[in-house]
């Protein structure tokens, strides 16, 4: 647990985190040790980008734990022992002005904030999704488009696409570009990670990690219609010899994804059962950002023109 | 004729909105024949209908607030019962139900109850307070009541003709747009809230000008109660961003009406603007909503320790200083588009500096229960309740604007339960603290005590049971707004969560029975006084309920805390009631079926326009332009109060005072 804390605060460049008191982060990691009976996804990270971003999260819940529980306690120990039939507490009416206690009063919340202020500046940035990760590896390139309501992760240096299935090598560095071809979507695998918004017309960037091979489940974070809970998917972490057999065999088997398979792709389905392309028109996610294609034409009609009708009312 | 509306906008193949529209349409119609069986209709037109009595106006706020938190608390209790049984299966509720519920009760419970609560108590309170006759517009203070009252039938209506949105509580683009959501939901949504929106502005530049032009003599703002101090933060909030949401609302509606391009997909349009503009409105929303209910627990915790209020300066500048940052903070809403670390850090570091100011409000009621008397009323109760909820919301609030660790939460059921955890433990807590505390002024008789308190604990453990599940689940990676998944240990927490909500159920059932019960029992709690809590402020030192002039003779206001001071001058010279004044007539400004009448014809304006029933548009509006001119000009704006009435109102006060006080010393 230890030497897994010291690596991320390597990955996230964070020295505040070291400034935490002891108990405290043991008291933490304790915690999140009985809370981990129950899968919590998110502070179970398989790379390290939820490794960073958990320990944000946990170095921040504990310094606001610190002032967090004493008022929780002070308040309900204020109200039990000034109760009006406790003969014993004092009675105070003219306590009403102290400003020794307004100083401590407004430098304790001001300080709390100022700290973790800093560590929120500092990770803002080094965890920024944009930010590439460190490593030896070259990063596999991936271009992520969410339909509705089904995610179509396509591999242009391989040149394959898959559907509602996201398989990976372990250990290697990921690139993601994320677009959408209708509504907004998030695109949230939380064992590997930050989300980010999939957005008609924009490309936003998304680094991750699969530190070790394995099953971890993705969905989308954003509602975007009656269909949105069907766009769950798995991605797949496998060791790089092996993810190479999956891309020779996707190449072998399937449809291609060239225009006319993408108009398709863009009717509204749900809960799309997971396939594969064997082959990717070149230029097809630039296409999607650069709005040479059409966006979803949502639950309405095509017109005769291939325009989207503008209602069916 | 009928634009797109016909019989099939009823939705017949659906038995859970019909059912519940029918059986709701046949309360109101009972209701309504009651009513006129009985004869009420001409008390009920003139006595609150048509009054722009601030103190009739609050009430019938609350009462909005209060049938409507009915409607949203069933939508709720569907959510968590379709949730509870959507693992591995399709539930009760198909995608397109379900969706409309949880857009409904998001909407419901910001703009319908939450906002008439609030506003309610403002309205009810301020001028009270102020040592005023009214506010400074009463008829347009009227108005505003109705439009939002207009807002709320227009959203119940859409059950039963047509669907509500089915996009979320907030109409994000392009899902909002014709292309991805055609049918008239979101319209109802747009023009539900434009109405009720406009009908907020008015309430707050109504307030804005009462606190700032109409006090009482003395009253400097230095010596304003804490409660006028944040419904002043309110309404500038609600003066400065209201507009935002309707300019916002209205650039949405052309893009649907008249085929503009601000957010669409196609042709240039822009979304992510909208997520700005929404959001520059949404996050001073919140802050409009919990800066009342921060003033309610400021008063209720001073009085019942028995204490001024700690570092009364404080509190202000910390009130004012929230109302400033609230609107630098929108960002934090999206910190996942990829902004940036620069923009991404600036925004997350303003949202944590709001904290200092909520922390010190914190320290400074727990200071001032420090050396208190503290009786724990059910008042009390909310407020210590609070206070400890209040904390927790608090600090995952800054967990969340911190961006990385937002990375993993937004939209989360993390989110879900932070935003719950302050608005319940925060606002909701807030309003019923008020409303325990100031019923006996309204009405005259107390609350039920026993019931006030089970209800208490109900809602409190309910809120527990119900939230904390939901933390877990954002821990566990479940995202909100899920009509059914298969995630195995989701569905454990849901299941809690399912009881948590029946737990609040509870203390709601509790509070039906608390009102019904205090009303049957109204005379043994008659309150006559006009002073149950021993309190501080000027709206105890006149009678429960106060008369339509509030104060026989306006007050001269000495120091901060008025009422108290006068009873302690009153104990030490041994006196209790001061001498007689000299009556004069008061002039009362006259009843106005303005605000009904605007509202009927925006009911007709809004409908129409949904259904797009264009002549009837032009009907609505025109009708709407004649009341206005029909108000404006008017020939006898107020009536006057006669010496004598005055004098027979005020004598009763005080001699019902100086029966209550007289044998014994005040404490």
């Amino acid at each position: 647990m230890r030497r897994r804390a010291r690596e991320i605060s390597i990955v996230t460049g964070q020295k505040g985190a070291r400034r935490i008191p002891r108990p405290v982060r043991w008291s933490l990691i304790a915690a999140t040790a009985a809370l981990s009976g129950c899968h919590l996804a998110v502070l179970s990270p398989a790379g390290p980008v939820a490794a960073g971003d958990r320990i944000i999260l946990l170095d921040s819940a504990a310094i606001m734990l610190v002032i967090g529980i004493p008022t929780i306690v002070a308040t309900v120990a204020f109200a039990w022992w000034f109760r009006a039939s406790n003969a014993r507490a004092r009675y105070l009416p003219s306590f009403a002005y102290s400003g020794r206690l307004e100083l401590i009063v407004w430098s304790i919340p001001a300080l709390v904030v100022f700290f973790l202020g800093g560590i929120a500046w500092i990770s803002a940035h080094t965890l920024d999704p944009a930010q590439p990760l460190e490593s030896s590896v070259r990063p596999l390139e991936l271009d992520v488009v969410s339909l509705d309501w089904k995610w179509l992760f396509i591999y242009p240096e391989q040149s394959v696409a898959s559907v509602n299935r996201l398989v990976v090598p372990a250990g290697v560095p990921l690139h993601l570009r994320v677009t959408s071809a209708s509504v907004f979507n998030v695109f949230f695998v939380p064992q590997l990670g930050s989300e980010i918004y999939s957005m008609y017309g924009m490309a936003t960037q998304l680094n991750l990690q699969a530190d070790h091979p394995g099953v971890y489940f993705g969905l989308s974070a954003q509602f975007s219609g009656d269909g949105f809970p069907g766009m769950s998917f798995n991605v797949d972490a496998l060791p790089p010899v092996q993810f190479d057999q999956w891309v020779a065999a996707t190449r072998a088997a399937g449809s291609a994804l060239n225009g006319a398979s993408y108009q398709k792709l863009l009717e509204q389905s749900a809960n799309v059962r997971p396939y594969t392309y064997r082959e990717v028109q070149p230029g097809l996610f630039d296409a999607i950002v650069r709005q040479k294609l059409p966006p979803g034409h949502g639950p309405g009609p095509l017109t005769a023109t291939g325009e989207p009708a503008r209602s069916d009312r | 004729m009928w634009g797109k509306l016909s019989l099939q906008a009823i939705p017949l193949d659906q038995p859970i909105p019909l059912v519940s529209g029918a059986a709701v349409i046949v309360a109101l119609g009972a209701l309504l024949i009651w009513i006129t069986v009985k004869g009420y209709v001409p008390y009920l037109w003139r006595e609150w209908i048509t009054s722009v009595d601030h103190k009739r106006i609050g009430i019938m706020y609350f009462v909005l607030g209060l049938v409507m938190l009915l409607r949203g608390f069933i939508d709720a209790l569907m959510m968590r019962s379709q949730q509870a049984l959507a693992f591995h299966a399709a539930g009760y509720l198909p995608p397109e139900h379900y969706d409309q519920i949880f857009s409904a009760h998001g909407t419901i419970m910001i703009f319908f109850v939450a906002m008439p609560l609030v506003i309610g108590l403002m309205n009810f309170v301020v001028p009270l307070q102020l040592g005023v006759r009214d506010v400074a517009f009463p008829t347009l203070n009227s108005v505003g009541l109705w439009l939002t009252a207009a807002g709320a039938l227009l959203v119940n209506v859409s059950l039963v003709v047509g669907e509500f949105a089915r996009v979320g509580w907030l109409p994000f683009p392009p899902l909002s747009e014709l292309t991805y959501s055609p049918g008239v939901g979101v319209d109802y949504y747009l023009w539900s809230l434009q109405i009720s929106g406009i009908g907020t502005l008015m309430t707050g530049i109504n307030m804005v000008t009462t606190i700032l032009k109409m006090r009482a003599p003395g009253m400097s703002y230095m010596r304003m109660p804490i409660f006028c101090w944040t419904s002043l933060a309110s309404s500038l909030l609600i003066v400065a961003a209201f507009p935002i949401l309707t300019a916002t609302l209205a650039m949405l509606l052309l893009d649907r009406y008249a085929d503009f391009h601000f957010f669409t997909n196609a042709a240039g349009g822009n979304p992510m603007m909208f997520m700005n503009l929404i959001w520059a409105w949404g996050h001073p929303e919140v802050y409009i909503l919990i800066l009342p209910a921060f003033g309610v627990f400021s008063e209720v915790v001073a009085t019942f320790s028995g204490k001024s209020l700690f570092g009364r300066r404080s509190m202000i500048i910390a009130t004012m200083a929230i109302c400033i940052l609230s609107f630098s903070v929108w960002l934090h809403h999206f910190f996942t588009m990829g902004a940036g670390g620069d923009v991404n850090g600036f925004f997350g570091i303003a949202s944590m500096i709001i904290a200092v100011p909520t922390g010190v409000k914190i320290f400074n009621w727990l200071f001032t229960m420090y050396g208190g008397r503290i009786r724990f009323d059910s008042a009390m109760l909310w407020a210590v309740g609070f206070m400890v909820t209040f904390v927790i919301g608090g600090m995952t609030g800054v967990l969340l604007a911190s961006p990385a660790a937002d990375f993993m939460l937004h939209n989360s059921l993390f989110l879900v339960a932070h935003f719950h955890n302050t608005i319940i433990g925060g606002v909701v807590f807030g309003v019923f603290a008020g409303y325990t505390y100031w019923f006996p002024k309204a009405f005259g008789f107390r609350l039920n005590e026993a019931l006030g308190k089970a209800a208490f604990w109900c809602w409190l453990v309910g809120f527990y049971v119900a939230f904390m599940p939901l933390y877990v689940l954002g821990l566990e990676g479940m995202t909100r707004r899920m009509q059914h998944y298969d995630r195995p240990e989701w569905h454990p927490w849901v299941l809690v969560a399912g009881v948590g909500a029946l737990i609040i159920l509870g203390g709601i059932v509790l509070q039906i029975a608390q009102l019904v019960s205090s009303i049957r029992n109204r005379e043994r709690l008659r309150e006559p006084t006009g002073d149950p809590w021993n309190a501080r402020t000027l709206e105890w030192a006149t009678a429960s309920p106060p008369p339509a002039f509030n104060f026989a003779v306006l007050p001269t206001v000495t120091s901060e805390e008025p009422y108290w001071d006068s009873k302690s001058r009153a104990r030490e010279a041994g006196r209790w009631v001061s001498e007689e004044p000299r009556y004069q007539p008061i002039e009362m400004p006259r009843n106005s079926a303005t605000g009904f009448v605007t509202a009927f014809f925006a009911v007709v304006t809004g409908f129409s326009l949904i259904w797009h029933i264009w002549w009837l548009v032009i009907v609505g509006l025109v009708g709407a332009y004649v009341t206005f001119v029909f108000f404006a000009w008017r020939d006898i704006a107020e009536t006057e109060i006669s010496a004598e009435e005055v004098a027979r109102l005020d004598r009763a006060n005080r001699e019902a005072r100086a029966a209550a006080f007289a044998p014994q010393a005040l404490p």
